[in-house]
């Protein structure tokens, strides 16, 4: 399918294609009701509480008040319905916003301002500087003579750098004022979600020029939510509007995420029902029998001789509804009460606020607390995740001499600051070409400063060095660069620019000094693409030991290089390299071919090294959380070597011979598939070895791998334990995160980029790190953090509290049920099965609501361990991973509890308050009052750890159970007059009371106290340790380390062991098509790295599902 | 000259406008607050059973001791007072009004007993807790003269016959209408044993459950008679009979008071009961009995509770006793890390 777009022709385009309206709304005025009804009652939990409801109004088959049921009911749907109708509005407003935002636009050839929502496809859009592009957009024209502007695509992408832009050459050299004149027709494909591939044909209409037709790449468009920088104005023809924009189509509508408990909580709710159906249908036939044979004879109870039609199913709804409080409504509103109370203990921490920034933590999703204890892969980002993307110049090597060595700071080193002002004439060839060999674009600031627009962070970097060493590039206009060196003024012509690719791995300037005209070549670019093409005679073996020993500190080097061009030669050359430039069919080949021929005999000046800082505590989080049984896999869209490095450096794969990383690679089908077999054979062989197998795959293998060889993939990804995925799309990281998924892993994604929010809206949870990529992903984000390193704290401190919480409380729910659902169930033996209920409306309401809810409430600040203990034992996590404290055969432990308490009260009631004394309300509060004892010693038993507020709870709900009772007992109307104190008066009933709570809770404390000295778990072991101060304490402490380069290098003799891959310089590249170096797969891969942290043993299971 | 690169401005700018205040510090939101943080070490164990034993075992005695100073004469009569002739046909003497169901006999007492003694009749298979049954009453109507009328959740004993002129019965409900209808005499040595009736409701009942200028009305006139009939000029509030008969019984064997003897009995001191049997206990196979008692602190004479305090106390002596061995033989150094299976044997986590 393909779209022709007709320039400017209203007409032709009004029908066919969207407007430019942005809707991201849910609902609307006038269908929230019927439709947020309908999704809550498609929760089956919801549609059972409304027909328990519904039968509650049918007064013939009732045990109770119906307001019981409908009360909390209305109030669930309330709250949640609210929830969403803000939620929405908010949609609604930014909508509105950005719907209603004014742009230029020309229609019928006349310019007119109108709202970003009525632009139609075919209009020609003009935006000035800094302006947000309303579609998306094929330039036509911008204030640049050479037709180029430049975007920031960070909303679209994540990448914070300028993106050069150019307008189709058809439209090169037409007048600003023939601009909205133009007429043409763009033959464009249907809209797609892809934001790097846009292949479409421009035809311009005479009298522009005749026929020809232009080809346009991605480069020639501006898409919707990029910004305009750097550039005066342009402007363009929209070609897809609305929701069909490239980033309307990606912008999927996140699905609302489940947590693993809650659909194992949903699950036990199932079961529940299933046995809840049997007792009715047993109880049911057997009340519909006793009645046939017993009740007819019973003259007193007056049953008519001929019953109405549905006289058979009165009894067992009677018991349904008796029995419908075993699914207890209280637990969806404690659960949402809790999650929001765990959001809110992330929110608060102190110890998750970024100090730098101040940014606290948050938690956006309320509702996904639990799932942070039950990680089981962490999927990460690399550069600003891991990384602090903050390039800094730490160190150089101009002509033999290093600098920065001592204090780990070039800059402040005293003899390259001495070297500087006494004008050494390398060390200044060194700064001019770190200054000028760029494509970075100083603008000065209001405040005098001068900014710079650098499209890679590493010339970002060398061109603040540069600065820093008084050689300051403060302008540039047109082709002139402008630098002031100590206050004289230099000036140089910029005459060619030999971009950066990943193939030719170094870029180069051409230019003229216009101080004495000489021409020059300078060159950057890794060392391996530098050194090489070095003049005959010059030595390099110390710029090769520099690179060495830089890249081995985790440095990223850059060769510089220059050399004077004759003018004869320059010209000839320029020749060549513009016919290359023009050429249409393998242009970068012929390009790279014709930079080739100048590029050599070059003068070397010397190597940069530029550190991205790993952010504090990286590694220790990664062996921590190692240690948790957490599997990590990086996925990032940085070159192969690079990955590695950054991964040796922080623990994330372990050198030789602890580690092992296997390669999958090739460019065709059956390399990708050989490499796999051989990768995933060697994997097999090695799972019983204690040893640390990784495996490293690019986006090109992978892409194959995962559309050929998906089921050999996964079943790698279930085995690997680690895994570096390079030069990965956005799109792949969502796939890999599925892969995973579909395994029944529990993942994490963590990133700080625009690129990896597919990937985190896709994870079981997403966490962003509100960095300096923006906040892009942190919005989309169920968590953002500040650091990388918070993720500790947020997954062993929050999610596994979190976890314990909830399988308490929601167990702990069902059990209070049961257990009054049971007595229930009990005493329809000895009333003639004809459902009689034992408790009264309001006892049963209360009960549920507020008796046995608010003590259970404080559990949320229950700590069964320490957070210092489980830092120090986070092998601890295994338990919540496992998903052990709640699973069917605890949730077994709770029903058999509540079955034991159930006959416990009920037999006591029953035999102590015989004969004389079997009133029925009477019997009924000494039965209350037996669950309320024994609830309140269950929750003391089960609780870790008392805090003030614990003990309030659950003593005062105690209190308040019988302050609540007398008021009733005061009330003549009540069914309960002066019960509560008959019985309280009674010693009887603090007898048989205290029969119940030692009869109740005696076996059970014997159990656990045999459990917890003699078969005791990890956790209750380390509970012990922990508060009686055992040897434990001092074992497996991970101290945290500072990490910096500073450190290590005192360390560090000069003389490094050889073999090393050496780090490559991180230039920005378009490309996709990196060069690889190919690790034999299978063969050790050959590591030395200086850090030898893991010294002790670190081991953990492989994959928790195995157990 | 400083020099701001652009990207960290932008990332700064970014992060202030977001900037939430440093959100406040308490203990509550660090989770810091002191707790206590038992554990459950041996000595905790052991001394928790060993006080349960201790107390519960004299409690247990003592209300097992004042239970058995209980003196309670049961006797059933529901079998014993059936004329041999109709021993087949129980319905038929029951259900024919023309036979005079007085029924006397002689019962021995075996030990002394001190007054007051209770006057029970007990009734044994009889389901007052049937949910028919316990709905079948109208508690504003027995309270107020105004809601006369209000008769709802009565039927089928909520109006009398059409016959009858379809009136409002007072008071509705077959708790009422099925009223126990057995009377006794009781004498000893040709004495008669006064039964006091007074006094045997609950006087909150009587005070706030039945009003003082509610009298029954067109009450056992429809076709079927179920059991009492009440004096229409005595106020609901004085019918002690129906009010404790009102009180419904959580089980279906269970006591209601009677009456009250308020003078002793002597030792073998023989009792002469003269019983109206005119309750239909029959049809459903219920029992009847007539059950003289004493009370003490801990009610009737029901050993349940005593036993079971002495069972539990027991069992947790025994309890403590026995972890006490084991932890005298099987010394467990708590929080020992070898119990930690990542420090025993990597890997075995699994």
């Amino acid at each position: 399918m393909k779209r022709y777009v007709y320039i400017d022709d209203d007409e032709s385009s009004h029908d066919i294609y969207c407007d430019n309206r942005i809707s991201n709304r849910k609902y609307t005025v006038l269908n929230f009701l019927p439709k947020n009804l309908w999704e809550q009652f498609s929760r089956f939990m919801n549609q059972y509480f409304l027909l328990i409801a519904c039968l509650q109004l049918w007064p013939l088959i009732t045990p109770v008040n119906p307001a019981s049921t409908w009360g909390p009911l209305i109030f669930i749907f309330a709250v949640s319905a609210s929830k969403e109708a803000w939620d929405d509005y908010n949609r609604y407003l930014s909508d509105k916003k950005a719907n209603e935002k004014e742009v230029w636009v020309v229609k019928k050839s006349v310019k007119k301002l109108i709202q970003a929502q009525d632009i139609h496809v075919g209009n020609i859009v003009w935006l000035r500087e800094n302006d947000e592009v309303p579609s998306d957009l094929v330039l036509i024209g911008t204030s640049d003579p050479q037709g180029v502007c430049y975007v920031e695509t960070a909303a679209l992408d994540g990448e914070t750098d300028l993106k050069t832009r150019v307008i189709p050459s058809a439209c090169m050299g037409i007048d600003v004022e023939l601009l909205h004149k133009i007429k043409g027709v763009i033959e464009c494909p249907s809209p797609d979600k892809d934001i790097r591939r846009f292949d479409a044909n421009m035809r311009l209409f005479p009298p522009f020029i005749d026929n020809d037709i232009c080809p346009l790449t991605i480069k020639n468009t501006i898409l919707q939510s990029c910004y305009l920088r750097n550039t005066e104005w342009a402007c363009g023809v929209a070609v897809y509007t609305g929701n069909e924009t490239k980033m309307g189509m990606s912008r999927g509508i996140p699905e609302p995420k489940l947590t693993a408990m809650d659909a194992m909580i949903d699950k036990l709710t199932g079961a529940i029902f299933i046995f809840q159906i049997v007792v009715v249908l047993v109880l049911g036939v057997a009340g519909n029998v006793w009645k046939d044979t017993e009740a007819k004879q019973q003259w007193y109870v007056l049953y008519p001789h001929e019953g109405p039609w549905y006289e058979l199913l009165v009894i067992p709804l009677r018991f349904e509804l008796l029995c419908s409080i075993m699914i207890p409504i209280s637990i969806k509103v404690s659960l949402d009460l809790v999650k929001s109370l765990y959001a809110k203990f992330i929110d608060w921490d102190h110890q998750m606020i970024d100090l730098e920034t101040s940014i606290p933590s948050n938690a956006t999703n309320t509702a996904i607390s639990e799932d942070l204890g039950q990680v089981e892969y962490i999927l990460t980002d690399k550069t600003g995740t891991l990384t602090e993307n903050k390039m800094i110049f730490r160190r150089c090597c101009i002509s033999g001499n290093f600098y920065g060595n001592e204090n780990g700071d070039a800059l402040k080193d005293v003899e390259l600051l001495n070297a500087v002002s006494s004008g050494s004439s390398d060390v200044i060839r060194f700064l001019t070409v770190m200054a000028i060999c760029n494509t970075v674009i100083p603008t000065p600031s209001k405040t005098g400063d001068i900014l710079y627009k650098a499209q890679s962070q590493d010339e970002d970097a060398l061109v603040h060095a540069a600065a820093r060493l008084h050689m300051v590039y403060f302008n540039k206009s047109g082709n002139i660069l402008g630098i002031k060196f100590n206050s004289s003024i230099l000036q140089y012509e910029v005459l060619e620019t030999l971009e950066f690719t990943s193939e030719r791995k170094r870029m180069s300037v051409v230019v003229k000094d216009c101080q004495n005209g000489k021409i020059l070549l300078l060159s950057k670019g890794a060392d391996e693409a530098i050194l090489p093409y070095a003049r005959t005679g010059q030595q390099t073996r110390h710029f090769i030991e520099a690179v060495e020993q830089y890249a081995h500190l985790g440095l990223r080097t850059l060769c510089l290089a220059w050399r004077e061009l004759k003018r004869d030669e320059y010209r000839e050359w320029s020749l060549m390299f513009k016919e290359a430039s023009s050429t249409l069919v393998d242009r970068e080949w012929r390009v790279a071919d014709v930079c080739q021929r100048v590029e050599h005999d070059l003068d070397i000046l010397g190597v940069t090294a530029i550190e991205d800082r790993l952010q504090d505590g990286v590694p220790e989080t990664i062996e921590t959380l190692r240690k948790a049984g957490i599997n990590f896999w990086m996925l990032t869209g940085d070159k192969q070597n690079t990955a590695i490095q950054i991964a040796l450096s922080c623990n994330f794969i372990s050198p030789e011979p602890k580690g092992q990383l296997l390669s999958i690679d090739g460019k065709t089908q059956d390399d990708v598939c050989r490499s796999l077999e051989r990768v995933l054979r060697t994997m097999r062989i090695t799972t019983s070895e204690p040893k640390d197998v990784a495996f490293v795959v690019d986006g090109w293998a992978l892409e194959i791998a995962l559309n050929h060889y998906r089921k050999a993939f996964t079943e790698l990804a279930v085995l690997a334990r680690t895994a570096i995925c390079c030069r990965v799309t956005p799109s792949q990281k969502a796939q890999l995160v599925q892969i995973l998924k579909s395994c029944d892993y529990r993942t994490l994604a963590i990133g700080d980029g625009g690129n990896d929010v597919r990937m985190i809206q896709q994870a079981d949870i997403g966490v962003g790190i509100s960095g300096r990529e923006g906040l892009q992903a942190a919005r989309a984000a169920d968590y953002s953090i500040g650091k990388f390193r918070f993720l500790k704290r947020l997954i062993l401190v929050h999610g596994r509290y979190s976890y314990n919480r909830t399988a308490f409380l929601s167990q702990y729910s069902f059990y209070k049920s049961l257990l009054i659902c049971f007595i229930q169930i009990f005493f329809s033996f000895i009333s003639g099965v004809s459902g009689t209920s034992l408790f009264n409306s309001v006892s049963l309401m209360a009960y549920n609501v507020f008796y046995t809810s608010v003590p259970v409430l404080v559990s949320v600040l229950d700590k069964d361990l320490s957070e210092k203990t489980v830092m120090q034992h986070p092998q601890i996590l295994f338990y919540c991973q496992a998903g052990r404290l709640l699973n069917p055969s605890t949730f077994a432990g709770w029903f058999g509890r509540s079955l034991f308490h159930a006959i416990v009260v009920f037999v006591i009631s029953i035999h102590a308050y015989a004969y004389d004394k079997s009133e029925m309300e009477e019997v009924s509060m000494v039965a209350l009052s037996g669950c309320i004892w024994l609830q309140a010693f269950v929750v003391t038993m089960e609780t870790n750890s008392f805090t003030i507020l614990q003990h309030m709870a659950i003593w005062g709900n105690l209190a308040a159970f019988y302050a609540i009772n007398w008021i009733f007992s005061a009330l003549p109307s009540s069914g309960m007059y002066t019960i509560m104190f008959r019985l309280c008066r009674q010693p009887s009933y603090w007898i048989a009371i205290f029969l119940m709570v030692a009869a109740g809770m005696g076996p059970i404390l014997g159990i656990k106290y045999f459990r917890y000295t003699y078969r005791p778990s990890k956790i209750n072991t380390l509970q012990q340790a922990e508060r009686l101060g055992g040897p434990i304490l001092s074992l497996g402490t991970i101290e945290p380390q500072q990490r910096s380069i500073e450190k290590d290098v005192s360390t560090l003799s000069i003389t490094q062991p050889k073999n090393r891959n050496p780090v490559y310089e991180p230039l920005l590249s378009d490309s996709p098509n990196a060069t690889r170096r190919s690790f034999g797969a299978g063969t050790p891969f050959d590591f030395f790295q200086s850090q030898s942290r893991l010294t002790h043993s670190t081991s953990y299971t492989r994959n928790c599902k195995d157990n | 000259m400083s020099v701001e690169s652009s990207s960290t401005s932008v990332a700064v700018t970014d992060a202030q406008s977001k900037n939430v205040r440093k959100p406040k510090y308490s203990r509550f939101s660090q989770q810091e607050l002191d707790a206590w943080q038992p554990i459950l070490t041996p000595s905790w164990a052991i001394s928790i059973f060993t006080v349960i034993g201790l107390i519960f075992i004299p409690v247990g005695l003592a209300s097992l001791f004042a239970s058995e100073s209980v003196v309670e004469v049961p006797f059933r009569y529901d079998d014993e007072c059936l004329p041999p002739d109709y021993k087949n046909d129980a319905l038929a003497y029951i259900q024919n009004d023309s036979i005079n169901k007085t029924c006397t006999r002689k019962l021995t007492v075996k030990n002394n007993m001190q007054a007051p003694i209770y006057v029970y009749y007990q009734l044994g298979n009889f389901y007052q807790n049937h949910r028919r049954y316990v709905k079948s009453r109208n508690d504003k109507q027995l309270r107020n003269k105004a809601s006369e009328g209000d008769v709802s959740s009565c039927s089928p004993e909520d109006y009398t016959s059409n016959e009858m002129g379809h009136k409002p019965i007072v008071p509705c409900g077959i708790i009422a209408w099925s009223l126990f209808n057995d009377t006794y005499k009781l004498s000893s040595n040709n004495k008669d044993l006064v039964i006091n009736k007074k006094n045997i409701a609950w006087k909150s009942d009587q005070l706030a459950k039945f009003g003082s200028d509610v009298y029954p009305k067109n009450f056992q006139t429809g076709g079927l008679i179920g059991g009492a009939r009440l004096n229409e000029s005595i106020p609901l509030s004085e019918q002690e009979d129906l009010i404790v008969w009102m009180r419904t019984a959580a089980l279906p064997t269970f006591r209601k008071l009677y009456g009250k003897i308020e003078t002793d009995i002597e030792v073998n001191e023989e009792v002469t009961l003269v019983i109206e049997n005119n309750y239909n206990t029959y049809e459903f196979g219920g029992k009847k009995s007539l059950v003289l008692s004493t009370t003490t602190w801990v009610g009737g004479r029901n050993h349940f509770l005593g036993m079971a305090y002495i069972l539990i106390g027991g069992v947790s002596l025994l309890l403590a006793v026995g972890f006490l061995l084991l932890y005298v033989m099987q010394p467990r150094p708590l929080g020992d890390p070898s119990y930690l299976s990542w420090n025993k044997n990597p890997g075995s986590l699994r």
